[in-house]
């Protein structure tokens, strides 16, 4: 039952990508010609939501839920693989206008030729398993 | 309580993301949903050829407890929020679209020409959806996270990793938006 809130968060998350449209194909073209303010906002308001609230953790000291510490930790140093994997992912993300939060969601929704993006997203994160110690990072 | 059915407002949208994200903070986890496309590898059987998929996947239970709310959350309010308003796009990018014959969204999420079941008998259609699939699955665990784990989480966390690789994400989208989308459709 430690779940249920797990899928309670989901089902949240869900709801507000797919009535903020963060999950349409169309938004995410739209973001990227620079023709709406939309998913700008959401993302600058997200990010803002979460500073204040990773600021207030941090200065405070708050514990989570079941008293530990909350420890938060930072990424790896690095720049070719941000900046490359990043590149590579946007290609896609322009592409099928999906991350993989949308994908899921997509999914749930209905939209059965979303599946296709899924295998597709699956084989990549194999192919990134496979070729790891062979890459620049 | 007729908002409910009409595009929800970004600033309210993008409140209750930063909300998800810190709650998964409370509950001792993190938000970030690439990661468990790493899990169904795992779950597949990845671990027993490719040392990157050889963890105990169960440990990643309650991340795939957010995928399946997220699914729930997908169906429920595209089957029972939504209205003819949705979607409501620039007119501009309307007709730029028109050019490239990607129909105009009418309240649909998804347009037709790259997503309805038709796209099962093209071979185009089928190759764009897994190829965008592939780059997000290879690129996103390249760079360490997605959206969710650098976009939001890195950047709420002040991560300067996490803004190079929203740096390349966008550099990515731009490219495919606004050179390569229109050779291919």
């Amino acid at each position: 039952m430690k779940l249920v809130k797990f899928i309670f968060v989901g089902f949240v998350f869900g709801i507000v990508l797919t009535k903020s449209e963060a999950v349409s194909w169309y938004r995410i073209y739209e973001m990227f010609q620079f023709q709406s303010f939309h998913m700008y906002g959401i993302i600058m308001t997200a990010v803002i939501t979460g500073i204040i609230g990773i600021q207030i953790i941090k200065r405070n000291n708050v514990k989570d839920y079941s008293g530990a510490q909350i420890e938060i930790a930072d990424k790896e140093k690095g720049t070719v693989r941000y900046l490359l994997g990043g590149l590579i992912f946007g290609l896609g993300w322009g592409l099928v206008g999906s991350c993989p939060g949308p994908i899921f969601i997509l999914i749930g929704a209905g939209f059965a030729s979303v599946i296709l993006v899924f295998l597709g997203a699956m084989l990549g994160t194999f192919l990134y398993g496979v070729l790891k110690n062979k890459l620049p990072h | 309580m007729e908002w409910i059915y009409h595009t929800w407002p970004w600033y309210i949208s993008g409140f209750l993301i930063g909300l998800v994200m810190l709650s998964l903070i409370y509950f001792g986890k993190s938000f970030g949903m690439s990661s468990n496309l790493r899990t169904f590898c795992s779950i597949a059987g990845a671990g027993k050829k490719v040392a990157f998929f050889d963890f105990d996947w169960r440990s990643q239970r309650w991340n795939l407890a957010v995928v399946a709310g997220a699914m729930l959350g997908g169906f429920v309010a595209v089957h029972y929020l939504g209205d003819a308003s949705n979607v409501s796009i620039n007119s501009k990018t309307i007709e730029q679209l028109q050019e490239m014959n990607i129909d105009a969204p009418e309240g649909k999420l998804m347009p037709n020409a790259l997503f309805s079941n038709a796209v099962f008998e093209s071979p185009k259609g089928i190759l764009i959806l897994i190829i965008g699939g592939v780059l997000i699955g290879f690129g996103s665990r390249y760079a360490g996270g997605c959206t969710s784990g650098h976009a939001i989480s890195g950047l709420s966390n002040l991560q300067l990793p996490s803004l190079k690789a929203v740096i390349g994400f966008f550099i990515g989208g731009l490219i495919m938006a606004h050179f390569i989308l229109p050779l291919i459709l």
